[in-house]
Order: structure tokens, then C-alpha cells, then sequence
């Protein structure tokens, strides 16, 4: 879910701009068998070729940076011009609500076998009627267990950090996920949407702000490698980036729990290619492809035949990794707010601006 | 303020009587026809836009993004709510601090362009601009390398023998406003630039023939006339600043809120457009009322012609 971050700010601003004009969708429909929209660098760069060359069909895979741009374009469109899309999973239970999402036939996708059973029951689609999971994921704490002398436990270590950690600590900007340690250090549901737990929410992370050093969604790992910062609030995924680079980086849950959150692959209901598009799911579901995403991106996939042929060096390196299906599945799931996302927006804004 | 076509701007129109036949034929009978590519391109890609923000700025908001063609004046009124006058009022402090400082360091530098030999200026405005030959978003990025606690600021302090906890100046207010004068200053260079060349050496040299001294010449000559550079120059420096969401991101960490990066927000995570579309229409406002400002100083200065016929 983090990969939406990566292109960062300047693709954004490019995607803001071509936001106000009419949505611009792929013009070349009638070249490939199936067009397929996706985060940059989310899935392999041959990924074409290999799928044309195992079933013919000729895809063409376009980009989005953020999954608000996709939702965009697809309500405005009503879901023309691509034939399935990858979006986190809130923005799936959206899709399946307006009626854009298609429904996935499982006789078509022999490869949902390979998935965990529990990613096959999720609150928001049990049963995989109309998405099918991705790669999963929480979020926690990611540090140097060289820089940081004392227990990393609980979400207070990050809100309200001792002396040696002020000033070197960074949080998540991106709404749901500020609001999520928030929420989660004061004790409530990461999907809270009473008006008096996202009031004790803000607050919280009003006070935090002040031995904040700096809000970061997509460097953080990097600035607790060059020793910047000590401990930063992360995606599970993107901690291993920084793993990758320091072996002294940790990641860890806190105890009160954290978010699942899970990216989906969803077949639109106006494409006319939903043969294709089972097609290239169940390609993307067979464990050598799926495992690529594991071994190249380092997230976790719900494909139980994956994990499994993963090399065990692997999971050493990068613990987390190794987290069971059961242990993801016990923290909560990160569901659609519908009207409340006003209110986490409106928090975030207040949050941001306050001094 | 653009609204002087080519020919006019150069004295010559197709009714005028120096105007032979044969020029007549190659000058358009009006305006319209050289005009035509410029106001072609501006409608369509300047003035369609900002209409289309302007319409959107009043109908309500999709729950998943997108617009209901239901029209209401929530988000204008939105706009005035105490957070995001705030918001506008941190920007306009940040940007306000930019382009002050932009003003006061490229003034003597256009300065000192002006008063080297000729031959050097070209050169000396050459590498005035150089910064801009690199990405926007490298030219930021250097000042991370720059400003952070493990960067080469505080590699130099300790090299220099300081002991301390490293500085943190990397995400705070100040570190927003260098990035933004960093930016912007070869702009505001060249505009002021542009009017102190063209100055009549003669006004400095009658003012100093009559008794005034180099500082009352400048205060009361120099300065004056090259208040139109410094008015396009600031303008420009607090327009691009204060819609900025860039720097304000990276340099400030995202602890710092501008309006450009509430837009971005209301696009990119809060799924409202109409809000976004009403805070850009605020934006576009501020912006042409200064602009229009900035016109009067122009015409003021070059109408007046100074006191010069006067003294």
C-alpha cells in the first residue's frame, strides 16, 4: 500500500494537473488485449513480455501514484479504458459500491488456491467476490537498535519520545496512517470514526508534533540509515529498505496492535476484456511470478505456495517478513470510512497547520 | 497590462501615415491576426482551466473523488474557516519573508551587474541563471544534503572544531524560506536587472551635477525608477512562493502547511475537489490583485517620469 508514495511529490503534481482537465485515460484501447493500471516498480518490468509470451494476450500496463488518482479517474470515467487496477483494499469495497467492480469468477483463476485461507475471507470481500489480495502488510516501528538504549514497546515511544529520541522521529503523513498511531496510542480503532476518538486522536498527535523531526512518507528509511533519525513511524515493507542498508534496523509492532492493510487487484465491470483480466490475475497468483514481489520489493504476499519457496537467507535478513497470516490477520483491518474520511482530513489539516 | 499588441507597443499601426502600401500588406489590418496563436493558446490552456476551477469551486463534492453537479457555496465559505485562513496566513508570512529577502540580496547584485564593464555582464548574468540549467527538485534536494543534521553544514562545523549536538536547521520555517529565495532570486536578479540597464546614465549624472550626493542620487533617481524591476521581481517571487507546495514538503518536513500543499491535499488524499478548486480560486485571486498592484507601480513610474521635468 506504501508503493503509492514512491513517485512522491512530483508525480503528484503531475497527477494534479491532469486531474482538473477531463480525466485522461489510455488512448491505445484498441492495441492491447488488456490494460492493466498499477503503482510504478509494484510488479516485474518484463511482466509484458512474460505474460504475452505464456498466453499470447498483448498487455499494456500503465501507472498511477496514488490510489485517490486511480478512484479519480475511474469515477469520472465509470470505470472505462482499463480492465482491472490495483488499489488498496478501502478503495476495492469503493469500487464494488458504485458498481464498477466486476465480479471474479473463480473457475477462471485456478491459482486462488495458492492463497492463504485467511486472505481469502477478508471483512471487506469474504470470499474474494470481486478482488483478489495482492501483497499485505502493517505498520509499526522501524529504528536503529544502535541509536535507541530503550525498549521499543508502544506507540508512546513514537508520540511521545524520551529525551534522546526528541527531534529524531518521523511519522507518516498520509491521513489514514497519521491518524492510525494516533488512534492506536489513545486506544482506539484504526477505522474510529466517532467525533470524540478522532478529537483525542488529534490531540495527541498535535502534542507529538513538537519532538517531531519531520513528517515523511517516502524517506524515512533512508534518514534512519544516514542516522538522522533514530526511529521512524513505517511500513512494514519499506523498514526492509532500510534493513537492506544497516543490519542494526529493526521493525516491531507495538503491543496495542496496528493495521492490515492489503492491495487488491480489482477487474472493472465496463472492461470488455474480463476474460484477459482473469487471465492475468491467475498468471500473477502462479507462486514463481507472485514471489517476485517478495524477493524484489520485499513485502509480503498472501500466496501460501510463495512464501513457502521463499529462500530461508531471506526471511533471516528481513524478519518481518516471516510474519504468520495468523499474526496479520489479528490486527485491523484497514476499512473504507465513507463520510468520516472528512473528519480524518479535516484532523490531519489541523494537525499539520498547528505549531 | 498586456493588452498593447506588437505594433502598438512599437508605435506603428496600419492607419498610421508613415505606412507605406507595401508594409500595409504585411501588417495585419487589426490586432487580431498576430494576436491570434497567443490568445489561442492562453484561452485554452490559461483561461479554460481557471473557469473550470472557478465552476468546480461551486458544486459539491463526490464522496470517491470527482464532483455532483449540485451547486452550493460550502467550500467558498470553507475557505474563510479560521484553520484555513491560517493556513493562507502562514503562506503569506513565508512567502512575504521570501521575497523580502529575494529583493534585498538581488538588488545589489543586479547592482553590481550594472556598474561592471559591459563586456562582463553578459557573462555575469550567465551565471546568474545557471542554477536553473538543474531540476527544481534537485536544486531542493541539494539544500537536504545541504541543511541536514548529518549534512555538510554541520560536517563543516565539526571539522571547524564544534562539539555540540548537531544543528538542526533541515524542516523548519527558515529552511523553507532559504530553499524559496534559492529558487527564485535569478528571476528577481534579471527583472531588476532589466530596469536598472535601461536607466538614462544622463538622470544620474544631471541629479549629481546639481549637488545631490551618491546616496541621495540613488534614494531619489536610481531607486525610484527601478521600482517597476523590484515590483516584477517581488511578484513574481511571492506568487510562485506562496502556491509552492514543494519545498514547503521537502525543506519543511511537512510540518509546515502551505496552501499549495492544502490544494495538493484536497486533490491527491482528501478526495475534494470543489475545496480544492475553492482554495485555488483564492489563490487566483491573491495572485491578481497583486498583479494588478504591481501594474499601477509600473504605470505610476513610468508616467511620472520622475520628478526630473520638475526640479
Amino acid at each position: 500500500m506504501s508503493l503509492r508514495h514512491r513517485t512522491g511529490t512530483a508525480a503528484g503534481a503531475v497527477a494534479l494537473a491532469a486531474l482538473l482537465a477531463a480525466p485522461a485515460l489510455p488512448s491505445s484501447a484498441q492495441a492491447a488485449d488488456l490494460i492493466v493500471s498499477n503503482w510504478d516498480g509494484y510488479m516485474a518490468p518484463d511482466i509484458a513480455e512474460r505474460f504475452q509470451a505464456e498466453t499470447g494476450l498483448e498487455l499494456e500496463v500503465v501507472n498511477h501514484a496514488t490510489n485517490e488518482e486511480i478512484m479519480g479517474k475511474l469515477m469520472a470515467s465509470g470505470g472505462k479504458g482499463l480492465d482491472l487496477v490495483f488499489v488498496s483494499s478501502p478503495f476495492a469495497e469503493v469500487l464494488n459500491h458504485q458498481g464498477l467492480a466486476a465480479g471474479i469468477d473463480h473457475a477462471e483463476v485456478p491459482n486462488l488456491a495458492n492463497l492463504y485461507p485467511a486472505a481469502t475471507e477478508f471483512a471487506y470481500d469474504p470470499g474474494n467476490a470481486f478482488s483478489v489480495p495482492y501483497t499485505w502488510g502493517t505498520t509499526g516501528l522501524c529504528y536503529r537498535s544502535d541509536l535507541v538504549g530503550q525498549p521499543v514497546e508502544s506507540w508512546d515511544i513514537l508520540l511521545d519520545p524520551p529525551a534522546e529520541l526528541e527531534g529524531k522521529v518521523t511519522m507518516l503523513s498520509t491521513d489514514r496512517w497519521l491518524m492510525a498511531a494516533g488512534l492506536l496510542a489513545t486506544g482506539h480503532s484504526v477505522n474510529a470514526t466517532d467525533e470524540a476518538a478522532i478529537e483525542e486522536a488529534k490531540q495527541a498527535l498535535i502534542e507529538a508534533k513538537k519532538q517531531l523531526l519531520a513528517y515523511d512518507d517516502t524517506t524515512f528509511y533512508s534518514k534512519l540509515v544516514s542516522g538522522e533519525a533514530s526511529l521512524v513511524h513505517a511500513w512494514d515493507g519499506w523498514c526492509n529498505y532500510g534493513i537492506a542498508e544497516n543490519g542494526d534496523i529493526r521493525f516491531v509492532v507495538p503491543q496495542e496492535g496496528s493495521d492490515l492493510w492489503v492491495d487488491t487487484m480489482v477487474v472493472m465491470e465496463a472492461s470488455e476484456n474480463k476474460e484477459a483480466a482473469h487471465r492475468f490475475i491467475d498468471f500473477v497468483l502462479d507462486p514463481a511470478n507472485h514471489a517476485w514481489a517478495v524477493e524484489n520489493i520485499l513485502y509480503k504476499v498472501p500466496n501460501r505456495v510463495a512464501m513457502e519457496r521463499l529462500p530461508a537467507s531471506l526471511v533471516e535478513q528481513y524478519p518481518n517478513l516471516g510474519m504468520s497470516p495468523e499474526e496479520l490477520t489479528g490486527y485491523q483491518l484497514m476499512r473504507d470510512l465513507g463520510e468520516a474520511q472528512r473528519a480524518y482530513s479535516r484532523a490531519v489539516s489541523e494537525i499539520k497547520a498547528a505549531n | 497590462m498586456m493588452s498593447l499588441s506588437n505594433h502598438e507597443a512599437c508605435g506603428l499601426r496600419a492607419s498610421d501615415p508613415r505606412v507605406t502600401p507595401a508594409i500595409r500588406k504585411i501588417l495585419p489590418s487589426g490586432p487580431g491576426l498576430a494576436a491570434a496563436p497567443g490568445v489561442a493558446w492562453l484561452a485554452v490552456f490559461m483561461i479554460a482551466p481557471c473557469l473550470l476551477v472557478f465552476a468546480y469551486a461551486f458544486l459539491t463534492r463526490g464522496l470517491y473523488g470527482g464532483v455532483v453537479d449540485e451547486l452550493t457555496l460550502d467550500n467558498l465559505l470553507r475557505v474563510l474557516d479560521p484553520l484555513y485562513a491560517g493556513i493562507f496566513l502562514t503562506s503569506t508570512r513565508i512567502a512575504g519573508l521570501a521575497t523580502l529577502l529575494a529583493v534585498l540580496v538581488a538588488y545589489p547584485a543586479a547592482y553590481a551587474i550594472v556598474l561592471s564593464p559591459r563586456h562582463w555582464q553578459p557573462l555575469l548574468l550567465f551565471l546568474a541563471v545557471l542554477p536553473f540549467w538543474s531540476n527544481y527538485l534537485i536544486r531542493t534536494y541539494a539544500w537536504i544534503v545541504l541543511l541536514n543534521r548529518e549534512g555538510m553544514v554541520n560536517q563543516g562545523l565539526t571539522l571547524l572544531g564544534y562539539e555540540g549536538e548537531p544543528l538542526s536547521l533541515l524542516y523548519s520555517e527558515g529552511a523553507v524560506v532559504v530553499g524559496l529565495v534559492y529558487n527564485y532570486l535569478p528571476f528577481v536578479i534579471l527583472a531588476i536587472y532589466a530596469t536598472l540597464s535601461r536607466l538614462d546614465p544622463q538622470l544620474k549624472e544631471a541629479s549629481r551635477d546639481l549637488g545631490a550626493s551618491a546616496v541621495a542620487t540613488f534614494v531619489r533617481v536610481t531607486l525610484p525608477l527601478s521600482a517597476p524591476g523590484v515590483a516584477a521581481g517581488a511578484v513574481f517571487v511571492f506568487v510562485l512562493s506562496i502556491g509552492n507546495f514543494i519545498t514547503p514538503a521537502l525543506l519543511g518536513g511537512g510540518r509546515f502547511q502551505m496552501v499549495g500543499n492544502l490544494i495538493y491535499d484536497q486533490f491527491l488524499t482528501a478526495n475534494d475537489w470543489p475545496f480544492g478548486a475553492a482554495l485555488g480560486m483564492a489563490l487566483i485571486l491573491v495572485m491578481m490583485a497583486l498583479l494588478f498592484l504591481q501594474a499601477r507601480v509600473t504605470d505610476r513610474v513610468s508616467g511620472g517620469r520622475v520628478g526630473a521635468g520638475n526640479a
